[in-house]
């Protein structure tokens, strides 16, 4: 073995310049797929990131996947029922307090309950169809980071005032509201209260910053008209990828619908499916140019050692060594392009993370670049293995030919 | 001299290769013969005779179209690849007109080159076997050196010396000294002779040189790749 790679450098060593070109086309394919790949895995992190922090991971509602079970079916064993139009329920979630108790027992993060209206804000005749969460301020810091997207006062300072609202900041803007104003708030249950801002929060996320403003639980029970009511009970949970399964307990145990942000953003997270999809094809489409360069090299090597392969097959080396030297020669290519691919796509992800821009979209200014080994590790293994395959089809018709054919020719 | 070892080393039966093609070329005709060793034999006969074809054939480098060649007892027509390159490896020595080193490598690590890939010795001991052959055959001092550092009759006896590797019973040399200048056409010989008669080797060597022939033990003669004589064989054909 020892012998096969004395030859193989040997061959490689005599024509660095050859080599260099091709070692350069792959380590250019190696370089910029650990590019993309930081750059693709970074975007999309950096999406969930935002997503898992905008909203609750799991949701519970006072809604049920299935209509509620007739008495018919309770009694008889095979029932049908047909348009039936259940009776009309009492909005809620039963027993909110208890439900919160037992699940904080055994779930590792923090439960908060709230009270979802829609409404109308008017101030200064400008009338805005707006999301009003009624919230508890002590519970909220637990299940979501508006205490720290507050900008103009505190969440605490709902309590100040006997109708108090905090509004998202471009909402404030958009009625040209200021903390102090008094703004009226209108419901379809035909509440019609009088609420004063007292701060300003920023989510990041444009749809939330322009249609959304916190109450306290009391205030939204009163724009909702019922009193007592709470229609969601919002969890975070220390692990967010755990979400789905703590949300399938959650909803046995209780019966009420629990939705985790991954079965809300499914739509979403299978469109990264397609993203990764199309991004491993592009990567692999890379590689596999860049190994045409190794096919090329180990093609003028193999034709410019032919006689050498005659004579070292003439001595009774096997077919099987006279090949290896040649793969391995590939094999060397495509680790030493590797190898050189992981400093350039490094620096690629250095250079491009350094970048600053604004955007009107996002908060960052900065590239999202996801660091991960597996890029590197999975780069490293296609270029590899295409470097391989690619010197394989030279070395194997190299390694077959008759050693006759050659010598006759040349004595 | 080692004593006649009475079994053949190698055996032609009634070996026949023709080129196909258009119009099929004979190039070795019902070919049989026996060498046991130690002996030095010539092989003589004009340009195109089949010489070299025959020499490919006894050395397994080519397949007999019919007939077979035994060699050390065992037929080798039905053998695969891997298994007559091992043979080539380690039973059989080639020497060719032109050296046919490897142009990259040393002259001590061509020498090597059939040690390593029958891989039967350490790295030190291929070393001091390589460098022993070089030394017994005058290239003291020439082992580091690239093959276009060295002249053509030290590359030959480079050439001789790593068809000797492996210690192989038989050497097969096609014109060894055919490129060669007298002064050092007359050293490769002297050093095949001395194969024969110090080391207990056979030498099957294709010669156009009648003199150089006259010196060997046996001269087969071809013509249109055909036996035409046989002269000074010490054992009878069986
Ligand atoms: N590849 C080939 N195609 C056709 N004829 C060939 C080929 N190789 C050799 N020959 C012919 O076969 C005959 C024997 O060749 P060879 O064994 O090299 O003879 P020698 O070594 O005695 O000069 C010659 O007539 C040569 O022209
Ligand atoms: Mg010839």
């Amino acid at each position: 073995m020892r012998l096969v790679f004395d030859i193989a450098l040997t061959h490689v060593r005599a024509r660095l310049r050859h080599t260099g070109v091709a070692v350069a086309g792959v380590a250019t394919g190696v370089g910029f797929s650990v590019m993309m790949a930081a750059l693709m895995q970074g975007s999309q992190d950096d999406f969930i990131r935002q997503l898992v922090n905008a909203l609750p991971h799991i949701s519970v509602t006072d809604e049920r996947r299935s209509p509620p079970r007739q008495p018919a079916e309770e009694i008889f064993a095979a029932a049908q029922i047909h348009g039936l139009t259940p009776e009309a329920r009492r909005r809620g979630i039963k027993n909110p307090l208890a439900i919160m108790a037992a699940v904080e027992a055994w779930v590792p993060g923090g439960v908060a309950p709230s009270v979802k209206v829609q409404a109308i804000l008017r101030y200064a005749s400008r009338d805005v169809g707006t999301s009003i969460i009624g919230i508890d301020p002590r519970r909220e810091p637990n299940v979501s980071e508006l205490v720290h997207q507050m900008r103009v006062g505190t969440l605490s300072a709902l309590y100040r005032a006997t109708n108090a609202i905090i509004l998202g900041d471009r909402l404030a803007e958009k009625i040209g509201a200021r903390v102090g104003a008094n703004i009226t708030v209108q419901t379809s249950e035909g509440a019609n209260v009088n609420a004063q801002v007292v701060g300003l929060f920023h989510a990041g996320v444009r749809s939330i910053d322009e249609g959304t403003a916190y109450v306290l639980v009391r205030t939204g029970q009163i724009l909702a008209r019922q009193t007592g009511l709470v229609n969601e009970l919002r969890m975070r949970v220390d692990d967010p990828l755990a979400a789905r399964q703590v949300a399938e307990r959650v909803e046995r145990e209780t019966g009420y619908k629990s939705v985790s942000w991954q079965e809300a953003h499914e739509d979403l997270l299978s469109t990264f499916v397609i993203r990764n999809v199309i991004m491993y094809t592009i990567v692999g489409a890379i590689l596999l140019v860049a190994s045409f360069g190794t096919y090329n090299i180990i093609s003028t090597i193999t034709h410019e050692k032919a006689r050498d392969i005659a004579i070292m097959k003439s001595l009774g080396l096997p077919e099987r060594t006279v090949r290896s030297i040649f793969v391995i020669e590939a094999a060397l290519i495509g680790l030493a392009g590797g190898l050189a691919g992981f400093a350039l796509g490094y620096l690629l992800c250095v250079a491009l993370g350094s970048v600053e821009f604004k955007s009107p979209f996002m908060d960052a200014n900065r590239i999202p670049l996801a660091y991960s080994a597996w890029h590197y590790l999975i780069a490293m293994a296609v270029a590899l293995t295409s470097s391989v395959a690619a010197g394989f089809m030279p070395a194997r018709k190299a390694a077959r030919v008759h050693p006759v054919d050659i010598i006759r020719g040349a004595s | 001299m080692t004593a006649t070892d009475p079994r053949p080393l190698i055996e032609a039966k009634a070996v026949t290769r023709v080129l196909p093609g258009v119009v099929p070329t004979v190039l070795v005709r019902e070919v049989s013969l026996t060498v046991t060793g130690p002996s030095f034999v010539a092989i003589t006969g004009p340009s195109g005779s089949g010489k070299s074809s025959l020499l490919y054939l006894l050395g397994l480098l080519d397949l007999p179209t019919t007939g077979e060649v035994v060699v050390g007892g065992r037929a080798t027509s039905a053998m695969d690849e891997p298994e007559r390159a091992m043979i080539r490896l380690s039973t059989l020595g080639f020497v060719f007109q032109f050296h046919f080193l490897l142009p990259e490598f040393s002259a001590l690590h061509n020498v090597m080159l059939p040690m390593r890939a029958l891989a039967a010795l350490s790295d030190g001991e291929m070393r001091v076997r390589a460098e022993g052959l070089l030394d017994s055959l005058g290239l003291s001092g020439h082992g580091h050196k690239r093959p276009d550092q060295l002249s053509g009759g030290q590359r030959q006896r480079v050439a001789v010396a790593r068809a000797l590797a492996n210690d192989p019973p038989l050497i097969l040399a096609d014109e060894p000294t055919g490129s060669l200048d007298s002064k050092a056409s007359e050293q490769v010989f002297t050093i095949l002779r001395d194969l024969v008669d110090r080391r207990g080797k056979t030498v099957i060597a294709v010669t156009h040189d009648l003199d150089l022939a006259a010196r060997m033990d046996r001269r087969i003669q071809l013509v249109d790749g055909a036996v035409a004589a046989d002269t000074g064989a010490r054992t009878a054909v069986a």
